[in-house]
């Protein structure tokens, strides 16, 4: 599984063949720094460490520098590791946004927005009472039943309920790479992808 | 439009060049339509009420009677089934979107033209 790091930009869409609109995302992705390769002996597990973004020394620790100075690169803000990398890198190697290729699927990852608590009709999409009178007091967006009563006398684990909605997360598959712009550094995919403009994603394929 | 967005863009051949218009103005939007294989160009003539949107995903309404029928239609600014737009009146209104044209008729919907 290759991939790279990249911050979301915006949406905007283009025309098909056939003229029709396609919503799609623009991804500023990389350059990527290979910032260290995990072996089998030492890790337990073959894996290609990326870094992107670079920031100050003195925002990083000690450790930090350190583990930067091993690949012989900048501090990076972002990290992250990718099992079983498509090209066999070196330490300090660049990865550009040239490993995905026009009309192949990718699969990207993010932190979705954050919509604080919520109740189950906007977080798993409950049908609600769905009427306003016939006694129907003030539960129109309740839950209802969460189970029976003495058999079980318990609620099921997994039982959906309200709560903290979104700023997790989330991965969306088989979004079809439109362009690739490797001078800008660009990507386009067809689709939405998760979190707010500017927020830090991953793509893989 | 983000500046980004409009950079990543910048080499596609979105670039539809339409010349300025705003609500009020009458233009004839030349549309593309295909039959079968062929493709022909049909003349859409109306009142501009509303510009939506920026950059590729912008749109227009355009209004029209047909017969005594009102017909609006809405365009999207970047499609490629433009083939281009003639601006046949500049109409001088004083709002961004004239919705309130779609309950007059006759001698009230009209625009006044402005002079150049």
């Amino acid at each position: 599984m290759s991939g790279i790091i990249g911050r979301k930009v915006g949406m905007t869409s283009l025309y098909n063949e056939d003229g029709k609109m396609m919503p799609c995302t623009v991804i500023e992705a990389g350059p990527c720094v290979v910032t260290q390769l995990r072996t089998e002996e030492v890790d337990g597990y073959e894996a290609v460490q990326l870094g992107y973004e670079d920031k100050k020394e003195s925002h990083s620790n000690k450790a930090e520098i350190g583990h930067f100075k091993k690949a012989k690169t900048a501090a990076k803000r972002f990290l992250a590791e990718f099992k079983e990398f498509d090209s066999q890198l070196e330490m300090g190697e660049e990865v550009t946004v040239d490993i995905f290729e026009e009309g192949e699927f990718v699969d990207v990852r993010g932190k979705s927005k954050g919509k604080g608590f919520q109740g189950v009709v906007k977080r798993h999409g409950f049908g609600g009472v769905g009427q306003r009178t016939h006694g129907q007091h003030n539960r129109e967006r309740a839950p209802g039943s969460i189970g029976a009563a003495s058999y079980p006398s318990r609620v099921f684990k997994g039982m959906r309920m309200a709560g903290q909605t979104g700023n997790k997360f989330v991965k969306v598959t088989n979004l079809q790479v439109l362009k690739v712009n490797k001078e800008k550094n660009m990507i386009i995919v067809k689709g939405s992808i998760p979190g707010a403009n500017g927020s830090v994603v991953v793509i893989e394929k | 439009m983000n500046p980004k967005i409009k950079e990543a863009l910048a080499d596609a051949e979105s670039a539809n060049q339409l010349p300025d218009f705003k609500a009020g103005d009458t233009i004839t939007v030349h549309y593309k339509i295909k039959e079968g294989n062929k493709e022909r160009v049909q003349p859409y003539q109306g009142v501009v009420l509303q510009r939506k949107g920026t950059g590729a995903t912008g749109t227009f309404t355009v209004r029209k009677m047909s017969g005594g029928i009102g017909i609006e239609r809405i365009f999207n600014v970047g499609s490629p089934f433009i083939d281009h737009i003639v601006v046949n009146k500049v109409g001088v209104v004083r709002r961004s979107r004239i919705f309130y044209l779609r309950g007059r008729r006759g001698k009230a919907a009209r625009i006044k033209e402005k002079q150049r």
